[in-house]
């Protein structure tokens, strides 16, 4: 079924999962620390348990993805832009797995017990430490906005590759049939 | 790989169109993203925003909260009577049981060096840990209920008791005119006119404010207010000092030298009509009540370095058994509280931008 043009079924329905559940968590984020309304409290619960689920998938694609190389890049991309994609898609791949990890490391570092939800409750992945907690939470914060900056970047060149260059980059990840 | 030369051979019509629709897409998740997170939304009420409200009348003051600035940290435990555990199935009310507690009394206000008989309110906060890693943290206040029901008009009154630089006092005009269009501010106005600054941390009650439900083994829920009632009497007289501005944590000192102190965890279940989600209406005083055990206070610390300093008390961090009602006023203090709790652990942790606590002065 994989063709070499095109990601793997398996990495393509990851691929457009957990870009609905990033872009989600980032919305949920920003939201739910701008408001004092009950939504706060709703959003909330839905970022935890989101954002561990983020990251167990990010883990699962992240092994998938070493050991299913990626359709290559057309050969007549400019090296800059080569060197762009690449270093983009590694930066999503660190910060969809540091950023759960540091969610978590920083509510472990408040104290906070570290729940989601049904009862659920995650052990805490560091000692408790109010100067770590506050340098993991602006960490968190910071990171995010990297992600969304980084988000738009990847939208952005992927639109070029279907509109503009139209040769068979988007689709790669669509799954469609390539321009022909 | 696809046939290069093809697609590149036809190159697409419409190309400005094609670049506007990228821009558009971008320009579009961007303009939405700065909406949710408040950017693009200069009128909404942040949490940020609230508390700089709050704290401004105290003046912000580095490390410390922006609220509840003055207190002490206190250490004990909680027994419980095992009475509550029909209600609720959160562990600590198995009758027998005994959970560690850290706690901390304040004053409001933003001021640290307020003193202690500049409000009539004193607050007691505590931090329940239990077994399993889960913990229940409650902030209450010794007063019958709050002057406002929404964070809306919570803001609305720091705004109108703002000190005026001119005079230093908040402007009468201002604070006359919130009251007169805050009608549900008229039963705290009629308490705190009887209220005075007690003597003692020890011979206070005090309340959640805001309800709750206990959920019992069999999934039902009930609606709650807790009180903590103390066991030590009220002194008649023989209060501070004349000029003695910070008695309450030498007087709490000097009685848990002499031995523990006690409070009775008093559980009020509302009765179908109460309101479960206005915390300016007081339920009547003939509610069922449940004394779900003793908190024993044993040890005080400074906040300077006690174990309270940095506790962030965010009434909505909850163990299983005991959740959250509408009440609109605990989404806001869960908010807040975070970013004051935010501002002080950035300034412990000199992170740039943050002004050091030890700068702090008087
Ligand atoms: C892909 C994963 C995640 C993304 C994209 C994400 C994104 C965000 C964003 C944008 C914010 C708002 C930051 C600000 O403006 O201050 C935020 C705050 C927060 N996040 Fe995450 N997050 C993720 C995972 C997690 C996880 C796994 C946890 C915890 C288990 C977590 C816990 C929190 C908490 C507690 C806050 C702050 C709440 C407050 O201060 O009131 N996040 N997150
Ligand atoms: C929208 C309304 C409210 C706002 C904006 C607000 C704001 C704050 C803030 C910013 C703090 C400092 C938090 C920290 O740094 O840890 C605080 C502390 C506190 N608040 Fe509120 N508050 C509100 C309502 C209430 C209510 C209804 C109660 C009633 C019981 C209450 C009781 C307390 C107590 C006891 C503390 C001190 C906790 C401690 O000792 O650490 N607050 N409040």
């Amino acid at each position: 079924m994989s063709r070499s043009d095109t990601f793997h079924p398996f990495a393509r329905v990851l691929h457009w999962l957990m870009a609905l559940m990033i872009l989600t968590m980032l919305f949920v984020g920003a939201g739910m620390v701008s408001t004092v309304e009950t939504k706060h409290d709703w959003l909330l619960a839905i970022h935890k348990p989101l954002g561990i689920t983020i990251f167990v998938l990010a883990l699962i694609r992240l092994g998938f993805r070493l050991t299913h190389p990626a359709p290559p890049l057309p050969v007549d991309m400019p090296l800059w832009q080569k060197l762009a994609a690449h270093a983009s898609h590694w930066l999503l791949y660190a910060l969809m797995i540091a950023l759960p990890l540091i969610g978590w490391g920083m509510l472990s570092a408040g104290n906070y017990p570290v729940t989601l939800g049904g009862g659920l409750l995650l052990p805490p992945i560091l000692p408790s430490d109010p100067l770590v907690f506050a340098w993991l939470r602006e960490a968190h914060r910071y990171l995010a906005w990297l992600f969304f900056l980084t988000f738009l970047a990847h939208m952005g060149a992927a639109l070029m590759h279907g509109l503009i260059r139209r040769d068979g980059v988007l689709q790669s990840m669509t799954g469609g049939r390539t321009p022909d | 790989m696809t046939d290069e030369t093809g697609a590149r051979s036809r190159p697409p019509t419409h190309t400005a169109w094609r670049w506007a629709l990228i821009g558009l897409a971008v320009a579009g998740f961007a303009a939405a993203f700065g909406y949710v997170a408040g950017w693009l939304a200069p009128g909404r009420l942040t949490p940020h925003r609230l508390v700089n409200a709050v704290a401004a009348n105290g003046g912000e003051h580095a490390g410390f909260r922006r609220n509840h600035a003055k207190g002490v940290c206190v250490a004990g435990r909680f027994e419980a009577s095992g009475a509550l555990a029909g209600f609720s199935t959160a562990p600590l009310f198995a009758a027998g049981t005994s959970t560690p507690v850290v706690g901390r009394f304040a004053v409001p206000g933003s001021n640290p060096y307020a003193a202690d008989s500049s409000v009539p309110i004193r607050s007691l906060a505590l931090r329940f840990d239990l077994p399993d890693g889960e913990q229940w943290r409650t902030g209450m206040n010794a007063m019958a209920m709050f002057p406002v029901a929404t964070p809306q008009a919570f803001y609305a009154l720091q705004l109108a008791t703002h000190a005026d630089p001119a005079t230093g006092k908040p402007d009468p005009a201002k604070t006359k005119a919130f009251f007169e269009s805050h009608p549900e501010t008229a039963p705290f106005l009629a308490w705190v006119k009887t209220a005075k600054p007690s003597a003692s941390y020890a011979s206070e009650t005090y309340r959640s404010i805001n309800a709750f439900y206990l959920r019992d083994a069999a999934g039902d829920r009930h609606a709650v207010r807790w009180a903590m009632v103390p066991e030590q009497p009220a002194e008649g007289d023989g209060g501070p000092a004349a000029g003695d501005t910070d008695y309450l944590a030498a007087d709490l000192g000097k009685r848990l030298a002499a031995g523990p102190l006690r409070w009775h965890l008093q559980m009020v279940f509302a009765v179908p009509g109460d309101a479960v989600d206005d915390a300016t209406r007081a339920w009547p005083d003939d509610r069922r009540m449940v004394d779900a055990g003793t908190l024993v206070l044993t040890s005080s610390q400074p906040q300077a370095d006690g174990p309270c300093r940095d506790v962030n008390y965010d009434p909505t961090i909850l163990p299983r058994g005991i959740e959250t009602s509408d009440d609109p006023l605990l989404a806001a203090r869960s908010a807040t509280y975070a970013d004051s709790y935010l501002r002080r652990t950035s300034e412990e942790a000199h992170v740039p931008g943050t002004k050091h606590p030890g700068e702090d002065k008087r």
